[in-house]
């Protein structure tokens, strides 16, 4: 059986199973259909918000991106785990006590105001967007590798399964599916992450492997991989390069941003009593640093093979021939993946060899020339986000491997696109539409603006997915950066503090606004490329990258709203009320639909 | 009898907010914690530790790839433990 059958038959009854479980578990009320009823145990919820967490940029992206950087990456590490510290203490909680079903309503009932409903609502919206763009670039690139075609169409093909798969159920069907892709995205991860770590150091816990010795020079791991890709010019691997300053901001901002994302928080809802809220972000924690513990190592023991393969006998021998990469089969991955357009190499100075070097080190050309190997980097093109799909072609590991890695990429890209559609139909249909625009909307109605909420969200993520700002893993975060100066300190202070309505209202459109113009100024108006005025290489303000900017957006979102709050009329005794109660458990009911 | 009600209703007051400076503090320790493993060891505080090998690297790459996801996860169980026996001491559990 050809490796494309095998991607098929995993991909394809991996769909069969979450469709299977979908229609098993189909919802059968609107309660079920926002928020799972009341039966979710926090174990099953932990599970199910983790994948929903774990999108294409945690599955495919990320260890691309710290395989390429090294140390300096470390910030995905630690801002999308610590994030969860920040959700279980100062969020979760309080609003599963709270009692409703969306994060917007909370603010709306919160700062007694319909303006800051829809406020929240569109901060909501423009975050989750920008958020489902980094998973279309996902998408894309799995898709395009399993079918074998273009990136381009690869993209189209899993817009529309998105689109049909995040039609098919509410939260509880979600739930269960959820689950189910959990179990094949982790597998998929870590079972290569195994292989790989036993042939390189091993050590069947890659984990621990990262830190081992590298079994076929006897020195540790990181000391080997630092002086392999030193020789060729880059950065060393484990040395720190970036800007401190930027590095914090932007390890702050994402941790801000996943606290303040609607489709994680909704999740919080869904648990039965206020304790589960606590336990609940513990287990999912629990399940996302399964994989985020292994992802260095894979980016690590990615990058030294790959290193290794460019430069079979060290960069001291000669680089890899032009027909060991057409005959070996060792080296099938590189012509699979050339398809994609998404892996290029032309061996520029007709030596019949391809040498990857960093061509803007002097001294690296200089030794390169002399040697013989030519001035300029062959090894044109290689995008980040096919790292991780590529990893077990890469470390030639069994067929059957790289078919489950083809399934978990897209099970990570499709429950997190999922979750995304669900929140920003919600947001339409039940805080905008019912809410606000037509409160005697039918349900018919409510549940076929849903729908039309969906398709737009995915035709204008797939359109500004053909040119994405960055990587999947970037985009992402430019998504967070959105969120935290947003959605995370409006809910803080409307638990916290005593800010009122016209605070609130003030500050989130200050952080919004300040983040998006920073953020369209380097990156393009719309993501359109050509329009931005000033690159992340050289920003607007000091160091501070566009992907860095949500902290500052926080910060100004929570002096605006303090300073507004202070010169206008207090909350209402009421509020007041509602403030203290939502801080103790006591009388903690379920959910109901609010208005 | 209306006296003991608003006597009752007083001392449920003062105890809820006794229950939220206790949750504050604990909240903030642990914050002081999350930073200092993060952004400090992780980070900024890095070249401090420099000395301390670990496998191939030093102890603040292991923080910053590792170690701070290790104590986040710590510090979300302990919360989470912490202030369910809280609930149970000022009687406001569920």
């Amino acid at each position: 059986m050809d490796q494309f059958t095998i991607n098929l038959l995993f991909v394809g009854a991996s769909f069969a199973l979450y469709i299977g479980i979908a229609i098993w578990a189909r919802a059968g009320s609107t309660s079920e259909f926002y928020a799972a009823g009341r039966g979710v145990h926090p174990v099953t919820n932990g599970m199910a918000t983790a994948a929903d967490w774990m999108s294409a940029a945690s599955f495919i992206s990320m260890a691309g991106l710290i395989a390429f950087t090294g140390y300096d990456n470390s910030s995905f590490l630690m801002g999308w785990t610590g994030g969860y510290v920040l959700l279980a203490l100062l969020l979760a909680p309080y609003l599963r006590k709270f009692g409703k079903f969306t994060v917007s309503e909370f603010i709306g009932d919160r700062f007694y105001s319909s303006t800051a409903r829809v406020v929240a609502v569109i901060c909501l919206i423009v975050a989750s967007t920008t958020y489902v763009i980094g998973q279309m670039t996902g998408v894309g690139v799995a898709f395009g590798r399993f079918l074998e075609i273009s990136n381009f169409w690869g993209l189209i093909i899993g817009a529309g399964v998105v689109f049909a798969y995040a039609v098919l159920g509410g939260m509880k069907g979600v739930t269960y599916t959820q689950v189910a892709q959990y179990c094949v995205l982790i597998m998929a991860y870590t079972i290569p992450a195994i292989f790989i770590s036993l042939q390189l150091t091993g050590t069947p816990v890659p984990a621990l492997g990262l830190f081992g010795d590298h079994v076929a020079s006897g020195e540790p791991l990181l000391a080997k991989l630092d002086a392999v890709v030193a020789e060729l010019g880059f950065n060393e691997y484990t040395a720190h390069h970036a800007d401190t300053f930027n590095m914090v901001l932007f390890t702050l901002s994402l941790m801000i941003g996943t606290a303040g994302l609607p489709h994680v928080i909704m999740r919080f809802f869904t648990v039965p009593r206020v304790a589960d809220a606590r336990w609940s972000a513990g287990w999912t924690l629990v399940f996302i640093a399964l994989l985020y513990l292994t992802a260095p190592a894979v980016g690590a023991m990615a990058r030294l093979n790959i290193t290794e393969m460019m430069w079979p006998n060290g960069a001291a021998g000669e680089p890899v021939s032009v027909e060991t990469i057409a005959d070996d089969e060792k080296y099938n991955w590189m012509a699979t993946w050339q398809k994609t357009g998404l892996l290029g190499w032309e061996d520029k100075n007709g030596d019949g060899r391809i040498a990857y070097f960093n061509e803007k080190d002097a001294d690296t050309v200089a030794k390169m020339e002399a040697a013989g190997w030519g001035s300029e980097n062959e090894l044109t093109k290689f995008n980040r986000d096919i790292l991780v799909l590529a990893n077990p072609e890469i470390a030639n590991l069994p067929g059957w491997v790289i078919g489950l890695v083809a399934a978990g990429g897209l099970a990570a890209a499709l429950s997190t696109a999922a979750g995304l559609l669900l929140a920003i139909s919600t947001a339409v249909s039940h805080d905008l539409m019912k809410g606000q625009l037509t409160p005697n909307i039918s349900e018919k109605n409510e549940l076929l603006s849903a729908r039309i909420a969906m398709a737009v969200a995915i035709v204008i993520a797939t359109i500004l997915g053909l040119n994405p700002p960055g990587f999947a893993a970037q985009t992402v975060a430019l998504a967070f950066g959105l969120a935290a100066a947003s959605i995370f300190p409006a809910l803080m202070m409307g638990i916290f503090t005593k800010v009122n309505n016209k605070g609130a209202v003030a500050g989130m459109l200050a952080g919004l606004t300040v983040t998006l113009i920073y953020i369209f100024l380097h990156k393009g108006w719309l993501f359109i490329p050509g329009t931005n005025s000033f690159t992340d290489a050289d920003p607007l303000l000091g160091t501070i990258k566009s992907t860095s900017f949500g902290a500052i957006g926080a910060l100004v979102n929570f002096c605006v709203a303090f300073t507004v709050s202070k010169f206008t009329a207090p909350i209402p005794t009421e509020i007041e009320d509602l403030v203290e109660s939502v801080r103790v458990p006591r009388g903690a009911g379920a959910a109901v639909e609010g208005h | 009898m209306t006296d003991h009600t608003s006597q009752n209703a007083q001392s449920a007051e003062k105890s809820d907010q006794g229950y939220w400076a206790a949750n504050v503090r604990i909240i903030l320790i642990s914050l002081v914690i999350w930073a200092v493993v993060s952004f400090g060891f992780g980070i900024i505080l890095r070249p401090l530790l420099s000395g301390i090998t670990v496998g191939g690297t030093d102890l603040g790459f292991w923080f910053a790839q590792q170690g701070s996801i290790l104590v986040f996860l710590g510090l979300i169980f302990f919360y989470a433990w912490r202030m369910n026996k809280l609930d149970k001491e000022f009687g406001v559990e569920e």
